[in-house]
């Protein structure tokens, strides 16, 4: 059978990550900031779940840490969503820019 | 009794515990235990004494000792070194001070603070003996500072006069630069001869210069010279004179005391303590002679030209000791202890007598007196005793201790004694000319103030009492060096062997005639001066004003140093001031808060509070990171 070669997965992966980082980097909209978070997390798991096919010779380990970090990126994202509306309800905006209080 | 001769310092030391503690209330009481135990000790010192005289001369040097402090592996010891010198120290010291608390009860007797003065007499005159019974360094250290203690006590006893508190700041720092000498000196002993013990200091000292190895040693000389700093000091010495005259401010009898027996025999008593040290150094040795024959007439010159009762005897007490020092310089030591002890009787006697003028008149302007004579028989005719003992007419006592110190001063092999010969002869001339205008004018001649005279009256048996047992020491005492005799020479004396004195007492007229005749040149001159008037003492003055300004204002020395003070020291101070100001103040612990705050400043520009900014950081160090560590 004809397969997909790992290279592939990575690329896709390393896409995500990247448009996930800049995302993280250059959002100014703090939700828009979370989603690029979301997205690198989806690119490790990616990462993981293809080291564990190509390599892992039956491993669970790889997709038992993706189950893991899918449910904690989702304990994360609730965090950070009600950390965001109480930041929207001091500024009345999501802007991250606008809460830099912690100026030196 | 040499045994128990530790109790000597420690009763006065009680008694004064016990007035300040219990007795204050009652002046009876107080004055009584003051004066009860000083009889005691001299009881005792007289037991101490007596004790002495029957050992053999070769050991006739007590030391007992007891472990004071132990601080592993050095001890402090304190103890009692019992010979003729301290015994002589002894007898002076507990007789003068005895006295001058029996005279202090008509002295002071409607003061407020009877009490208090009587205790602080008491604890001087325990730290004196404490010093003088002292057999090693550290503790004669103790007593010294004592004595400059009670002495800054006594002097402002009268502290709500503004001249006495300053006289006692003025002799408490004066003495402070003798003393931090002194320290030194002692310190200097410690580390070089790892012990303060006299004995085995004398011991080492004297091995050391018969095996030569003291030959060349600059540490001899350096503690001799430290330690004459501290007698400079405390013995009122030039250039550190200038506190003495001042501590007139405190009662008279206190004048009398530390004049005689407590404060200014400190310094000579603890020359003559470490002569070994003094004898194993000639240079040191020149040293002291030239220092007190330049005192001694120095003092002399301002005497003559002084108004105040009190000053003009602190002069005299000035150039007196300048006699001590000069005669311990030249090699003199039982001419200077001698000198110290007869002085004592009369410097005491002429204080008292004057103490005694005070009372009558309320007054201390000579030019305020006169004709004194006939009010008060007994205070003139003991002032008159004591002035010729002083002055050095036979066979009064200071004519065998004075000759006794020329004679040693013309034997001596000090380079250029000879000029300290004259310098002492001129002294003695001086000093029988001051002291007679003294009592020409105080006590002869017509009364100048009738108010003051009217009101004279002679004093209370309290205070003549010890008048006429000072006026028979003043006159006898110096027979116990009667030529022939040479009783006091064969129990004092450094080294070996007493020295030779003349042979009988017209031999001893005959070879002191010039000192004789100055001295009664002297008197004469001031008969002429302020008795007969053959000459008149204002035309003088007159004439040679400039010199008789310089000698009225004691060569400007107050002046000198007061301007050495306000502009050198504070100048010092002020620069300094400036430095911690500006460099320690400023510089240093302003500076050290300010960069730390540019410091904080600097990296807090790196806090953007910029969530993103942070974020791009960590990526950057990861990406940082993995670059470094792939590469």
């Amino acid at each position: 059978m004809n397969q997909i070669p790992v290279v592939h997965f990575l690329y896709l992966s390393a896409l995500l990550f990247g448009i996930g980082l800049f995302g993280v980097l250059a959002r100014k909209n703090a939700i828009s900031v979370l989603m690029g978070i979301e997205l690198m997390l989806n690119a490790v798991n990616i990462n993981f779940l293809a080291f564990a096919k190509f390599w892992g010779q039956g491993s669970l380990t790889g997709p038992v840490f993706v189950v893991f970090i899918i449910t904690i990126a989702a304990a994360e994202a609730a965090v950070a969503l009600a950390i965001v509306i109480s930041i929207y309800r001091q500024l009345k905006s999501a802007n991250v820019d606008e809460a830099h209080y912690l100026k030196g | 009794m040499i045994q128990n001769s530790w109790l000597i310092p420690l009763l006065p030391a009680l008694a004064y515990a016990v007035i300040i503690i219990f007795t204050r209330r009652s002046k009876v009481i107080s004055a009584g235990l003051s004066i009860l135990t000083m009889g005691v000790c001299f009881v005792f010192s007289i037991g101490v004494f007596n004790e002495l005289i029957h050992l053999d001369p070769v050991s006739r040097s007590v030391s007992l000792g007891w472990t004071w402090l132990k601080i592993a592996p050095w001890e402090a010891h304190v103890g009692v070194l019992i010979d003729p010198l301290t015994s002589n120290m002894l007898l002076v010291v507990t007789l003068v001070s005895l006295l001058v608390q029996i005279y202090s009860l008509g002295y002071m007797h409607d003061d407020e603070r009877f009490s208090t003065y009587y205790s602080y007499l008491s604890l001087f005159t325990a730290s004196m003996l404490l010093l003088v019974v002292s057999n090693n360094y550290l503790q004669i250290f103790m007593g010294w500072e004592l004595v400059g203690l009670c002495s800054y006590l006594l002097i402002g006893f009268w502290y709500f006069k503004p001249e006495a508190a300053e006289a006692c700041k003025k002799a408490f720092v004066v003495n402070r630069i003798g003393d931090m000498g002194f320290l030194m000196g002692v310190i200097t002993i410690g580390m070089k001869f790892q012990t303060f013990d006299f004995g085995e200091v004398q011991k080492l000292v004297t091995q050391g210069i018969a095996d030569g190895s003291f030959h060349a040693d600059h540490y001899i000389a350096g503690i001799a010279i430290l330690l004459f700093c501290g007698a400079v000091g405390k013995s009122a010495q030039f250039p550190l004179h200038v506190w003495l005259p001042d501590a007139m401010e405190g009662p008279t009898p206190v004048s009398a005391l530390i004049h005689a027996a407590t404060m200014v025999a400190a310094g000579v008593f603890m020359v003559a303590r470490t002569y070994t040290i003094f004898s194993a150094d000639p240079l040191s040795m020149t040293i002291v002679a030239y220092v007190g024959g330049f005192t001694a007439l120095f003092a002399a010159s301002i005497a003559v030209a002084q108004d105040d009762i009190k000053r003009i005897l602190a002069y005299s007490t000035l150039s007196q000791l300048g006699y001590m020092i000069m005669a311990l310089g030249v090699g003199g030591y039982t001419s200077g202890m001698f000198h110290l002890t007869t002085h004592a009787c009369f410097k005491a006697l002429l204080f008292l007598g004057a103490g005694s003028v005070i009372h009558g008149v309320h007054g201390q302007d000579i030019w305020k007196m006169g004709g004194l004579w006939k009010k008060m028989k007994i205070t003139a005719a003991t002032f008159l005793i004591a002035n010729l003992a002083i002055a050095g007419i036979p066979p009064f006592a200071g004519f065998f201790s004075k000759d006794a110190i020329l004679d040693a001063v013309h034997e001596s092999s000090v380079p250029g004694h000879m000029v300290l010969y004259y310098a002492a002869v001129f002294t003695a001339f001086l000093t029988a000319f001051y002291m007679f205008r003294l009592f020409f004018v105080v006590f002869l001649g017509e009364a100048r103030d009738h108010h003051a005279y009217d009101h004279a009256h002679e004093s209370p048996f309290t205070m003549t009492g010890p008048l006429m047992i000072l006026a028979f020491l003043s006159i006898c005492i110096g027979w116990l060096n009667w030529p022939g005799v040479d009783a006091y020479s064969k129990f004092v004396y450094f080294g070996s062997t007493s020295p030779e004195g003349a042979s009988g007492f017209f031999q001893l007229l005959a070879q002191s005639w010039l000192s004789l005749l100055v001295a009664l040149l002297g008197i004469g001159l001031s008969a002429a001066f302020y008795y007969f008037k053959v000459f008149s003492a204002e035309k003088a003055a007159n004439r040679y004003r400039p010199i008789y300004l310089l000698l009225k204002n004691k060569y400007y020395f107050d002046e000198m140093y007061g301007w050495f003070v306000k502009k050198v020291v504070f100048g010092f101070a002020s620069a300094f001031q400036w430095f911690d100001d500006v460099v320690v103040d400023d510089g240093m612990v302003d500076g050290s808060g300010w960069i730390t705050r540019k410091f904080g400043w600097l990296f807090s520009l790196t806090q953007t509070g910029y969530v993103q900014n942070y974020a791009l950081v960590v990526f950057g160090a990861v990406a940082v990171i993995y670059l470094l560590v792939s590469f």
